[in-house]
């Protein structure tokens, strides 16, 4: 679904990431691991296409970033830390800009359809400016799916949230990912992902430095395989 | 089942054809701006009181008999349009830039084009209902009457080629760290075109001219307007991709 | 990357050079003008200046689209050179306006057209400047000033026109070039466009040092962005 070629980037004179491999198969879970300015969330925007590439290969669903951007843009959604939503506007207007940008068919029902999985439904029609970071990351999931994409990113979306927000999060997150969509996640929290992820990778200097799925892991902790995979 | 609500009701079997999903995305971005800002009012509270206090500062600072007010009134209506437009702009872009919702328009799959044209149309909304105002506004309290069909096209035609450039400029502008102080600077001399021309056709038809002897500064309003367009449009993609 | 290279060395001298000789002939091979009289010298390096200032901003939009296609920072380094070379020569060319105005039609500043297009150009100069000076990612810099410098250059044309048919109130006045370029002797001919292709010449050596001052500073930064790492 994913597959990443020796991906270079370049701000300026500095380097953030060096000739990166990725690969991702249809379904599954990857978290993404590794410490504050590795280069996760420069990468995650690469891959949302919001970000080019100064070298190296990348196809998702088929199609090749960025010459076919916006074939990609399609059959992707993203949350990130910031909701992306209109304070101004409710939750049900949100909802239908997106669905307008994606020219999603069948809009109305649609967003009746997600609200109700994201459980917004009865917040609706209130503006987005008095829900809390918890309900706003919920509707902001809402938004990524709206368009039925194939491939979902999620940069750090826990940030922020107490801990009843995060179990909402993870729950929503299941069941998203549940219907066998593929899913990148970046996070800082071990804990978290544990539960979440088919698969844990580690970006460390501007490379993926190691990558177990969960059988793999076996009983080991997956705090001593971040910890290794750092020094290695 | 909820439908939509663009002037562009296609059925469904053409709705993904691209051009449609590009248009859409126009309006629907339009359309959000100018929603949002039904409910805040706080962009189009900003420019109004600004203007309105622009058009008071002319009347302390250049003490006129009515014959000279006259003759500045297009000048001060300019200046007032000129300065309420940096604070729309501004405001416009800055919505977009402070919550990432720049990048909730970049994840769309229709071309950047869109952005910059939906930016537009919501950008000289705002101006021309702060201008519909102005305009009465100014006739009340200097007992001129600005009512002329020949004015408002001069200011419909300015507005769409400061709006022009304005937009292109914002974006860039809101994503520096001088932000609000930048786009003055940046926007100024490139319109200054749009000023003479527009200044002096004002003039022209509050004095009672023909429109035959407006056409040339009507005529470069409107070679104005395209080129900046056409410009704008082609390197909007430069200024807000990565 | 050393000291200068040799044929910039060489340059440097044939620069100083040729300017001391342009100097020399519009003081004592050119005639003195019969209307103006003295004064009427400054002309020469007035129009000289602006002239290859008109081509340094072309250069800079050029440039500014070879940026924008390649995404190759030299450009970038070559479009900030020809952005400060020509926001001086103009202001020179500006500032011996003024020394020229003041005898001939008793003010400093006159709201003629090319002056004030002089003016606008300046400032949409150094706006490109502040622009630049208030981003500090490369790539979005290289990008911003390269669209800001084609946006203005595609609008100074306009402007010019603009103030030369409809700002009647100050008009062209007369022997504000034209006038003197037509009753010109074969020895101010000669002057004047010896000082056109001396100040080309002044401009490219500038030029040259300016973009070698780029090379270094960016540079400097690699060297520093390595010994943080």
């Amino acid at each position: 679904m994913i597959e990443v070629k020796k991906l270079v980037k370049r701000f300026g004179l500095k380097t953030v990431l060096r000739g990166l491999d990725f690969q991702v198969q249809e379904g599954e879970f990857v978290a993404l691991l590794g410490p504050n300015g590795a280069g996760k969330t420069t990468f995650l925007r690469i891959l949302a296409s919001l970000s080019r590439p100064s070298m190296g290969a990348i196809r998702i669903a088929g199609y090749n970033l960025p010459g076919q951007a916006s074939a990609v843009r399609r059959r992707l959604g993203v949350v990130s830390h910031l909701p992306l939503l209109y304070g101004d506007l409710t939750a049900e207007e949100n909802l239908r800009f997106y669905g307008r940008m994606y020219d999603v068919p069948g809009l109305g029902a649609r967003i009746d359809e997600v609200l109700e999985m994201v459980g917004l439904s009865a917040r609706r029609r209130d503006l987005v400016r008095t829900f809390s970071r918890g309900m706003q990351q919920r509707l902001a999931i809402g938004r990524a799916i709206l368009h039925d994409p194939d491939v979902l990113l999620f940069d750090e979306p826990h940030t922020g949230l107490d801990q009843d927000a995060c179990d909402m999060l993870d729950t929503l997150l299941r069941e998203v990912a549940a219907r066998g969509r593929t899913v990148v996640m970046t996070s800082h929290d071990l804990a978290r992902v544990e539960d979440l992820a088919s698969r844990f990778d580690v970006l460390s200097r501007g490379v993926i430095s190691a990558s177990e799925s969960r059988s793999g892991l076996g009983g080991k902790n997956l705090l001593d395989f971040y910890r290794k995979a750092l020094a290695g | 089942m909820d439908r939509p609500q663009t002037t562009n009701r296609r059925p469904l079997s053409v709705a993904h054809r691209p051009s449609s999903g590009y248009l859409k995305a126009i309006l629907a971005i339009a359309w959000k701006d100018l929603a949002a800002e039904l409910r805040s009012r706080e962009l189009l509270s900003a420019m109004l009181v600004f203007a309105l206090l622009v058009i008071l500062i002319f009347n302390f600072a250049l003490e006129l008999d009515v014959a000279a007010r006259k003759a500045v009134t297009s000048g001060v209506l300019w200046v007032t349009f000129a300065f309420a437009g940096t604070l729309g702009l501004n405001r416009s872009m800055a919505i977009e830039k402070d919550r990432g919702c720049l990048d909730g328009l970049l994840l769309a799959p229709v071309d950047r084009s869109a952005i910059y044209f939906g930016k537009m149309i919501s950008n000289l909304a705002f101006m021309f209902i702060v201008e519909a105002i102005i305009l009465p506004a100014y006739s009340v309290l200097y007992t001129t009457n600005l009512f002329n069909p020949g004015l408002i096209g001069v200011i419909l035609l300015g507005s769409v080629g400061y709006v022009a450039v304005g937009t292109l400029l914002s974006s860039m502008a809101v994503q520096t760290r001088t932000r609000d102080v930048l786009l003055p600077i940046l926007l100024f001399p490139v319109i200054v075109p749009v000023l003479v021309a527009a200044v002096k056709a004002s003039s022209g038809i509050l004095q009672g001219l023909a429109l035959a002897e407006i056409m040339p500064q009507v005529s470069l309003l409107i070679v104005y307007d395209v080129i900046f367009i056409a410009v704008s449009f082609m390197v909007f993609d430069y200024v807000v991709e990565e | 990357m050393g000291s200068q290279p040799r044929a910039l060395k060489i340059l440097n001298i044939i620069s100083a050079v040729l300017l001391v000789g342009a100097f020399t002939m519009a003081m004592w091979y050119a005639p003195v003008e019969k209307v103006m009289g003295a004064v009427q010298k400054v002309f020469y390096f007035h129009v000289a200046t602006a002239w290859v200032g008109m081509l340094g901003f072309l250069a800079a939009a050029v440039a500014g689209i070879a940026y924008l296609r390649t995404h190759d920072m030299k450009w970038d380094i070559v479009e900030v050179a020809a952005v400060e070379i020509s926001l001086v020569f103009f202001l020179i060319t500006i500032v011996l306006g003024s020394i020229w105005a003041r005898p001939i039609w008793g003010t400093y500043w006159t709201w003629e057209p090319r002056l004030t297009t002089a003016a606008i150009l300046e400032m949409i100069y150094i706006a490109c400047l502040l622009l630049r000076q208030s981003l500090d990612d490369p790539d979005r810099r290289a990008r911003f000033s390269a669209v800001y410098t084609l946006v203005g250059s595609v609008s100074v044309p306009i402007t010019f026109l603009s103030i030369r048919f409809f700002r009647t109130i100050h008009p062209v006045v007369i022997g504000s070039g034209e006038g003197t370029k037509m009753g010109m002797t074969p020895e101010m001919m000669a002057t004047m466009f010896v000082s056109i292709a001396v100040f080309s010449v002044i401009f490219m050596t500038l030029f040259w040092h300016r973009i070698r001052l780029g090379q270094m500073a960016e540079k400097v930064e690699q060297a520093r962005l390595k010994a943080m790492q």
